[in-house]
């Protein structure tokens, strides 16, 4: 996993709310059986209207999403975390996110930073208003700025650790190997098997 | 302080606890599909490891594969269902291939083999996986790297979700079925109302749910945006499992069924959060928007924007009826469609395929209808019954199984401008089809609109 600790750079701001997985990357890029070349999927559908924020010259080389709520719900797919970061993208800012879109992006090192709904949208309307203006996501600190603004944001310690780090959940959880083995030792006996 | 379902079935599965850390959390029973699969292999493969218990995984084909007898055209599908052939020989995990009798969608498959019990921890890279707590377990949608993580280790680390009580007092009135209460439930909570919980669906409407009714509740967790769904076991549940293959038997039948009645929310045990909802006030429910909270009772119209206060909410609205091609105050029994989808891992059980049955029988559909039973034992018995006839005679289509329309990967697709009344769990944009327009229904409800081809209950005919 790519570490993360903090990320300077510009915006684009996506004033949409429940964006969902399926926008994110339609289903029919998920046949593909690498890791690589789903920065082409991601927004597919919305990306075909010449209008659509992510078409717009004066956003280009964001790095930062600035989303509307509920962004990342429906489909487990990782492949809109592969999308978001293969396109470009280093951290997402919402008000809400999807449970398994969060869980995901912390194991990829793509940043899901949760703020307010109303600070969202005053970073929107500044970055709207200043498509070059520089926003600093700050995982040590726990911290968006922009402009004088300075916004706190939380995440769990263990998280912010292993981001930090850009450590390999399957290495550290193999440290513990012993533990498993205990307790599979201990499982009710009734308890099926697909053999 | 007495203890909920949910925390009964988190406490029996934690391997290791420690300050500071998420637990390490045991997984009974892994899942596994072509398409979240393939990248996870990869990564066992790129660090050496091994599937630490191939005889607690099951492997199955059915996001991709055709509906129709025959190879898969698409050889980019193809390629990802030989991919998880390969990878299924290679580890040694069960896989049931398109043909096989076994074969199905994977949230069909593991509850007819008697794979899913309460009060187990059941994972796959798929959402829907929450379709499995109808059993009293806890069982989640998990990505790519979570998959590769549960095949190298059996564990997951994670944090206990809040608890969530949804209280369904009352009955459901004839011709309301579990869709529309999950509906119903999703409109009143949103889209994120579930953000960070477990739900637990309790009360008099839900003890009354068949197990095909209560894993259709369970499986539309997610569209609430909770991570899982769970009903407390009962005499219901136990006859449900009782003598499928993988049930325990004889003396271990009645170990565990005395161990599965103990699976229930104390008395006295707190949730973070109770909803209530008078089952009995429910009418047939449909969606007209672009998520499955914009939903309503058939007898509604088509909302006006400005008839949400939130601006978010209004401007969702404003687009969605942009891109149903809909006008606000058109009854939604007005609204024509094309296409009608009776399956899924959310109405593709024998239960659905009966109900809408007894709607088509003797009369003519209107439009397209797809029938895909949700699994080759589903098919199986369907057609013992005779109801494939049915179908066949009312004109609709009898299909393979398969995910099919659900999420269009296979070539069952709408095309752009097309609307579906649909059976299925979601109503994205695009999801059916690029341009597709997607109106979520009960499988009664998707019957009645075939015959008129207008939304339409069943009581309307």
């Amino acid at each position: 996993m790519e570490a993360f600790t903090t990320h300077t750079g510009t915006a684009v701001p996506l004033r949409r709310s429940n964006v969902d997985t399926d926008q994110i990357i339609p289903a029919v890029w998920l046949k593909q059986v690498s890791r690589t070349g789903f920065d082409r999927g991601l927004f597919a559908a919305w990306r075909e209207d010449p209008t659509f924020v992510l078409n717009d010259p004066a956003y280009e080389g964001g790095s930062i999403l600035v989303s509307g709520p509920d962004f990342g719900t429906g489909s487990s797919r990782e492949h809109a975390v592969w999308a978001l970061q293969q396109y470009g993208f280093r951290a997402v800012i919402a008000a809400r996110f999807g449970d398994i879109f969060r869980n995901n992006s912390t194991k990829m090192g793509l940043l899901p930073v949760v703020l307010p709904g109303e600070k969202v949208e005053a970073l929107q309307s500044a970055v709207e208003a200043d498509p070059k203006l520089e926003i600093t996501v700050d995982l040590a600190e726990r911290q968006v700025r922009w402009a004088g603004e300075a916004v706190a944001f939380e995440i769990d310690d263990y998280t912010r650790w292993r981001l930090m780090e850009g450590l390999d959940d399957i290495g550290l959880t193999l440290r513990h190997a012993e533990e498993v083995a205990a307790y599979e030792n201990g499982r009710q006996p009734w308890l099926p098997t697909t053999v | 302080m007495g203890r909920t379902l949910a925390e009964k079935v988190w406490e029996q599965h934690v391997v290791r606890r420690a300050e500071g850390e998420p637990d390490l959390l045991y997984i009974d029973l892994h899942l596994i599909h072509e398409v979240t699969s393939p990248q996870a292999f990869d990564g066992l493969r790129l660090a050496g490891r091994k599937v630490r218990r191939p005889d607690l995984t099951i492997a199955t084909e059915d996001h991709n594969v055709p509906t129709v007898l025959g190879p898969i055209s698409d050889p980019v599908s193809k390629t990802q269902v030989e991919t998880l052939r390969k990878n299924a020989a290679e580890f040694g995990i069960r896989l049931h291939p398109m043909g096989d009798a076994g074969q199905g969608v994977v949230h069909i498959i593991g509850p007819q083999f008697g794979l899913t019990q309460p009060g187990m921890t059941i994972v796959c890279g798929d959402s829907h996986t929450s379709t499995h707590g109808a059993f009293g377990g806890i069982a989640f949608g998990i990505g790519t790297s979570e998959v590769e993580h549960v095949l190298a280790t059996q564990t997951l680390p994670a944090y206990r979700p809040k608890t969530m009580a949804i209280e369904v007092s009352g009955e459901l009135p004839d011709g309301v079925t579990a869709k529309d209460l999950i509906l119903a439930i999703i409109h009143q909570i949103g889209t994120g109302g579930g953000q960070g919980y477990i739900v637990e669906y309790r009360g008099e409407a839900v003890r009354k749910l068949s197990m095909e009714g209560r894993m259709t509740v369970c499986n539309m967790s997610i569209e609430a945006g909770a991570r899982a769904g769970m009903i407390a076991p009962d005499e219901t549940t136990f006859a449900y499992l009782k003598g499928r293959p993988h049930a325990p038997q004889g003396e271990q039948w009645d170990r565990a069924v005395e161990y599965w009645k103990s699976l229930r929310s104390d008395d006295d045990a707190v949730f973070d959060k109770v909803v209530e909802i008078d089952a009995s006030a429910l009418t047939p429910y449909v969606t007209w928007g672009t998520n499955p909270g914009q939903g309503l009772p058939l007898g509604e119209a088509v909302p006006s924007p400005d008839s949400f206060a939130d601006p978010v909410e209004r401007a969702a609205a404003e687009r969605a009826l942009t891109y149903m091609g809909l006008t606000a105050g058109t009854p939604l029994r007005e609204i024509e469609v094309d296409t009608v989808f009776v399956g899924s891992c959310t109405n593709g059980r024998i239960e659905d395929l009966r109900s809408a049955a007894e709607i088509l029988r003797g009369r003519q559909v209107r439009t397209r209808t797809l029938i895909v039973p949700g699994s080759m034992l589903v098919k199986l018995q369907a057609e013992q019954e005779g109801l494939h006839e049915v179908f066949k005679a009312a004109g609709a289509e009898w299909r393979e199984a398969g995910c099919s329309m659900c999420l269009g990967m296979n070539p069952d697709t709408l095309q752009p401008g097309e609307r579906s009344a649909s059976t299925s769990n979601r109503n994205f944009e695009g999801r059916q089809g690029k341009g597709g327009r997607t109106h979520l229904v009960s499988p009664q409800v998707a019957a009645a609109t075939a015959v008129t081809g207008r939304l339409t209950a069943p009581a309307d005919l």
